[in-house]
């Protein structure tokens, strides 16, 4: 085992050389796919970045802050119907509909984390999917602006003269962003900031005895929050180009708790695995349908699968996939001594 | 109008507050919170529904077979997946039953499909007029009536069998309740097969008013708001806090826009929750690190 002896070696983004090979090999892989890989591969790929960075968002306020959110597919859907809003019913570019999503879905983030401060636990879950099913209902029916049960068309995105029409385009595009989303997770877990957030997950009491104020940093968590979730909502938006009330539901909620905690709550790392696990999913339950007629309905079995996945994964393997990881790794590491 | 609007919010009051009495009760007894109270509300109807149609058993018959079933089946929850939950955190007790009603929704899904089923009505279907003032379902009184009654035999069955009493002790102190000799994971396992049992009637109830369907089960998180209002742990708020939000959605259902009525419940929940998270008949909690 390596043995730390500075303070600083524990801040590194990459801690250990190994996780910097992996890290370059991934992007080498994630580069080149375009040119290697078919049109699904890449549209799976691009999913799987938009899925990350919700639960990079995700993750950072449930994982690391400790507050429980079933709400964040409300929040996906207000940065995907703000984003299409401002693109397809104001006109404005692509480039400044992006973040002003971000930032319209972080002051709903605002809305929900101020009631939010005097709420624990249960209350919080229950605030938080209460919101959902009102946000899901607003967009239903506020139909001069978000086109009700129709939904809304988008045209591809264009930053200035660059047009990202061809999904491999806008590819790595989306790969630019979530790395950057990526990156600036990393930053605020290795900050005061991120630091803050674990000592209220812990000990809100502890936490407060150490000076950290629990209203400010609270808010700040669902800020980030839907601020990321609310930039991978404009994303999901122009690159599925078209968005209705049935893509942000509570079993999409239900599904972004899933990729957290099957990846690894508070990881960033486990984050990235819970992305690509919910994104291949359905995939896998596709192939699953074939095996097995007799499901009839998709969605029945999409849900049947999720909430298996959620019992076994709390009752079983809490720590998620990125902790099985770890403990296989401490194992062969430690072989014969254990 | 304004009175069969009451009478009806009324009723479906009553099932929030039957199925908000389902999940206090386990609430008190392990503070796990269970999102699948609906869920087994769906399950008892439907295992009437089967047992009348399948089977040919005569309506009341299948009812208290199914009751008995119910509970079984809670039991059965409880050993196999909740257990292993108490004293966990509320993230994982919320996660995990919130898993527990999808695999169950689910499963109900592929057992009995996802159509509309008629449900057998067990009040008579004419209307009743009140002095010829004016008419109301008696299907809805019936459901009020019937609730209350199942409630005024709860509160005895807590007040004076032995069963309950042990309830209410493994509730109060579990440590305590033991050393009196009191099994409480027995205790555990009943609480569950009781809050099966609520569930299944507020079920077999509110189906003939709607159709049956696998998704009545969403009703089930609308008796969230109700046990929030009422307190969270209170018996008698679960009570008061299902009739106001039944009545007060019906109402805003029919006076403000009829879209208002399916999300007034969780508007309510919000306002409560920024101005008293405690609810009306509930106690500040305190907590020491």
């Amino acid at each position: 085992m390596e043995i730390k002896t500075d303070y600083f070696e524990d801040l590194k983004i990459f801690k250990e050389t190994s996780t910097l090979v992996w890290f370059f090999l991934a992007m080498a892989f994630l580069l080149s796919a375009p040119l290697l890989a078919g049109d699904y591969v890449i549209y799976m790929l691009s999913l799987t970045a938009i899925y990350t960075i919700v639960s990079l968002g995700l993750n950072l306020l449930s994982g690391y802050a400790g507050q429980i959110s079933l709400g964040h597919a409300a929040f996906l859907g207000i940065g995907a119907y703000s984003s299409a809003y401002l693109t397809v019913k104001l006109g404005l570019p692509f480039w400044f509909a992006l973040p002003a999503s971000g930032m319209i879905t972080a002051v709903a983030g605002i809305l929900i984390g101020i009631p939010a401060l005097r709420l624990k636990g249960l209350y919080l879950a229950i605030a938080t999917m209460a919101f959902s099913f009102i946000v899901d209902e607003v967009i239903l029916n506020w139909e001069s602006v978000t086109n009700g049960a129709n939904g809304m068309k988008l045209s591809p995105p264009s930053i200035g003269p660059l047009t990202l029409d061809s999904d491999r385009r806008f590819y790595y595009f989306i790969l630019a962003i979530t790395l950057i989303m990526l990156w600036g997770a990393k930053n605020i877990t290795r900050s005061s900031l991120g630091r803050a957030f674990i000592a209220i997950r812990d000990s809100e009491t502890a936490a407060e005895t150490m000076g950290v104020n629990l209203a400010v940093y609270k808010t700040i968590a669902f800020i980030i929050s839907a601020f990321y979730t609310g930039i991978a909502g404009s994303l999901f938006a122009h690159f599925i180009r078209y968005i209705s009330p049935s893509n942000f539901t509570l079993l999409d909620s239900i599904g972004f708790i899933i990729m957290i905690l099957v990846g690894g709550t508070g990881t960033l790392l486990g984050s990235v695995y819970g992305a690509i696990f919910i994104t291949f999913l359905p995939e896998g339950i596709r192939v699953l349908k074939d095996f097995f007629p007799f499901f009839v309905v998709e969605t029945g079995l999409q849900g049947l699968v999720y909430g298996l996945i959620l019992l076994l994964f709390i009752l079983f393997e809490p720590a998620g996939l990125y902790g099985r990881w770890l403990k296989m790794k401490r194992y062969w590491k430690t072989f014969p001594l254990k | 109008m304004f009175f069969q609007q009451l009478i009806s919010g009324m009723a479906v009051g009553s099932i929030y507050a039957l199925i908000a009495l389902g999940f206090v009760i386990i609430y008190k007894a392990t503070e796990v919170i269970n999102f699948a109270q609906g869920e087994l509300m769906v399950w008892g109807a439907f295992l009437v529904l089967t047992l009348t149609t399948s089977l040919g058993l005569p309506l009341w018959s299948s009812l208290l077979l199914s009751l008995f079933l119910m509970a079984l089946f809670g039991m059965l929850l409880e050993v196999l997946a909740i257990r292993r939950l108490v004293g966990k955190h509320v993230f994982s007790i919320v996660m995990a039953t919130i898993g527990l009603s999808f695999v169950l929704r689910h499963l109900a899904g592929i057992i009995w499909s996802y159509d509309n089923f008629p449900f057998p009505s067990l009040f008579p279907r004419q209307p009743l007029s009140i002095m010829g003032l004016t008419t109301i379902s008696s299907s809805h009184l019936g459901i009020i009536l019937a609730s209350f009654a199942l409630m005024a035999l709860l509160f005895l069955f807590f007040k004076f069998t032995s069963l309950g009493l042990a309830m209410r002790a493994s509730q109060q102190n579990q440590l305590g309740a033991s050393i009196v000799g009191i099994s409480v994971k027995r205790i555990f396992s009943m609480t569950w097969a009781l809050a099966a049992i609520l569930g299944a009637i507020a079920g077999i109830l509110i189906a003939p008013v709607q159709f049956l369907n696998v998704n009545l089960g969403y009703l089930g998180l609308k008796a969230f708001p109700a046990a929030v209002l009422g307190g969270f742990g209170s018996i008698p708020g679960a009570i008061v806090g299902g009739l106001i939000i039944g009545i007060s959605e019906n109402l805003a259902g029919t006076f403000l826009a009829t879209w208002v009525r399916d999300i007034f419940a969780y508007i309510i929940l919000l306002g409560i929750l920024m101005i008293r998270p405690e609810g009306i008949f509930g106690l500040q909690e305190k907590k020491r690190v």
